[in-house]
């Protein structure tokens, strides 16, 4: 099942160095990006559907689309490697075993949105992770891919790694931005939007490393070779990281719309010690978790997870065994996003607070039906009040498991 | 969370070793403003010393030319930065999601057990100190542990007193 688009020189040995990834294929598109516009390299990106692999799957193209048009102030391009999501663990595969890959995507995208600067936000723990991406970095500089002439054309590029210090938050691309200016990462307002007004004040185009690491296949064959893969409205690949309690879990390059239970059993080898499935959280830990009768039905693309009420996220798919104690499980989650706030938000920041402290009661035994009823009102009053969605990314989950998995909050209470 | 609010002087002047200071001159060109490097300047400080304490903040805000309390601001906001000295071996062990669903409690409660400290604590040689740490990203190997910035996948009791034999 697996199709390897983006993942084709992972396997290859020392695909991270340049010479090996050019013998390979990388930068082999520079020529045919610089004979074109930068307005055809967008029309050929919104041509092939793409949608940001960052988590909400916005079309990649259009994004890009919405830069003002003629300012006299620099754009800038944020590459998103912050990855600290739980269960998502895919963008890392790319920087360390094909950095080139998104040298070259970063090349194309700065060249189709006129940008000269660009910064990859890498999450603090990545330790190795960054300095493999600073030495591909450096090949590519002392190759001439980056600096003041690109591939040997008449067009400036430089890319800075600026390493984030532990905060989940700073995934939300204004906090990206905000920790970029040296700030502490708390989101912004929105609008403007950061394609108005995002660094430095100026213009910017945040995407996903796994986005920006699309375009090199995307540009050299075609809109139609990628659209080949995938469904209409779900196009492509994308690197899903498959954990949990599962026999082989693991990260796999698959197409959208393969039937999520064929890629847990065929791909990932099934439920781990051939135990009964309880449940599957589709998306990463924010998305709300599928039984296991949802989950027959549900394909990997972005319609079948919105026909089944959650999210395709970031690609993170997590197995649940029938062993898995889901209050818990819930408690872990809550724990996970009331630590991660930033504080700005009352409803978040204290909201998430009462969650956590309602779970525990429940879990030691001195919780009611009114504690389980009051958790779930919590989730209500809490989404959509904040400024960024980290603490709908606490409620949605949570929501979920109270309303599928009642039963296990009431055997605590009762 | 342990406290972070705290800063701690040392007594003795910061300043940047020869290697950190030309790494901070290289950066200080890729930023448009000179507040873009509190946190690489943060990095470098901590790179050096393992910890940030109070002299150096204020050295930094010195180079850079910013308010000591911008320093502080991200010093105290983001987790990885150690206000106050680590163990020489300094144990993360991943709490969230998947490392929980496969085990990471076992991994922990026997590092309480064998090193005798609660996570957030240090040991009082100074060896060890010990923390339980939001996903690391290697959700597919699961249960993890960072080892002073080194990623061990796949552990379990066994292999985590195979690592910690290690640690002389
Ligand atoms: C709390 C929070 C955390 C996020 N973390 C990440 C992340 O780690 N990586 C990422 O690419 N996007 C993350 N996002 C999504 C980004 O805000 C943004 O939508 C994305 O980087 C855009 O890139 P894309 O269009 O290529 O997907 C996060 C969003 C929120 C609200
Ligand atoms: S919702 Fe939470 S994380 Fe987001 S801005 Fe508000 S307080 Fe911060
Ligand atoms: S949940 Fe532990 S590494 Fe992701």
């Amino acid at each position: 099942m697996e199709v390897k688009l983006l993942s084709a020189r992972f396997d290859i040995e020392d695909g991270h160095k340049i010479e090996v990834a050019k013998k390979n294929g990388a930068y082999a598109t520079l020529d045919k990006l610089f004979a074109m516009e930068p307005g055809e390299v967008i029309e050929e990106v919104k041509a092939s559907g793409l949608r940001g692999r960052g988590g909400a799957g916005f079309p990649t193209g259009l994004k890009w689309s919405f830069l003002p048009k003629g300012l006299d102030k620099p754009v800038y391009l944020a590459v998103n490697s912050d990855e600290s999501e739980p269960a998502t663990f895919k963008d890392r595969y790319i920087l360390v075993k094909d950095p080139h890959m998104l040298i070259e995507g970063i090349i194309i995208c700065c060249y189709a949105i006129n940008s000269h600067d660009t910064y990859i936000y890498i999450r603090g723990e990545y330790v190795s992770q960054a300095k493999a991406l600073q030495a591909a970095i450096d090949e590519a500089y002392a190759a001439g891919y980056l600096g003041e002439k690109v591939a040997g054309h008449d067009f400036r590029l430089d890319v800075t790694v600026h390493r984030g210090a532990g905060a989940y938050v700073c995934g939300e691309e204004t906090a990206l931005l905000e920790s970029i200016e040296g700030k502490k990462g708390q989101p912004r307002s929105k609008p403007p939007f950061p394609a108005v007004e995002g660094l430095y004040g100026c213009p910017t185009i945040i995407n996903n490393v796994q986005s920006i690491g699309s375009l090199p296949f995307i540009l050299t064959n075609g809109a139609d070779a990628y659209k080949a893969h995938g469904t209409e409205k779900s196009p492509g690949t994308h690197l899903f990281g498959i954990s949990g309690l599962v026999e082989k879990p693991g990260m796999y390059e698959l197409p959208l719309g393969l039937p999520l239970m064929e890629v847990i059993e065929k791909v990932a080898g099934g439920v781990k010690g051939g135990k009964k499935l309880k449940g599957v959280i589709p998306g990463g830990s924010s998305t709300p978790v599928l039984l296991p009768e949802e989950a027959a039905t549900t394909t990997l693309d972005y319609e079948s997870m919105a026909e089944h009420k959650t999210m395709f996220g970031s690609g993170g798919i997590v197995v649940l065994d029938e062993d898995v104690d889901i209050v818990k499980l819930v408690k872990n989650l809550i724990d996970f996003y009331h630590h991660e706030s930033c504080g700005q938000c009352t409803p978040c920041r204290e909201g998430l607070g009462w969650m956590l402290k309602i779970v525990k009661k429940i879990i030691n035994g001195d919780g009611t039906m009114d504690d389980v009823n009051l958790l779930r009102e919590l989730c209500d009053n809490i989404e959509m009040k904040t400024v960024c969605v980290l603490s709908a990314a606490c409620t949605m989950p949570v929501r979920s498991y109270l309303d599928k998995f009642r039963h296990e909050f009431e055997a605590y209470v009762q | 969370m342990s406290d972070r609010s705290k800063l701690i002087e040392t007594g003795t002047p910061f300043q940047f070793d020869p290697e950190r200071d030309a790494e901070f001159e290289r950066l200080v060109t890729r930023y448009p403003t000179r507040e873009s490097l509190i946190l690489p300047g943060l990095w470098l400080i901590q790179e050096q010393e393992g910890w940030v304490c109070a002299e150096a903040m204020a050295y930094l805000a010195d180079r850079i030319g910013t308010f000591a309390s911008k320093i502080y601001e991200a010093a105290t906001f983001y987790t990885m930065y150690n206000l106050h000295p680590m163990g020489e071996y300094h144990i993360c062990v991943c709490r969230t999601l998947s490392c929980y669903l496969l085990g990471k409690q076992q991994i922990v409660d026997y590092l309480k057990e064998e090193i005798g400290i609660a996570p957030g604590e240090i040991s009082s040689n100074g060896k060890f100190s010990l923390e339980e740490v939001e996903c690391l990203g290697h959700c597919g190997t699961a249960p993890v542990v960072q080892l002073n910035g080194e990623f061990h996948e796949d552990m379990d009791v066994e292999k985590m007193k195979a690592l910690l034999a290690t640690c002389k």
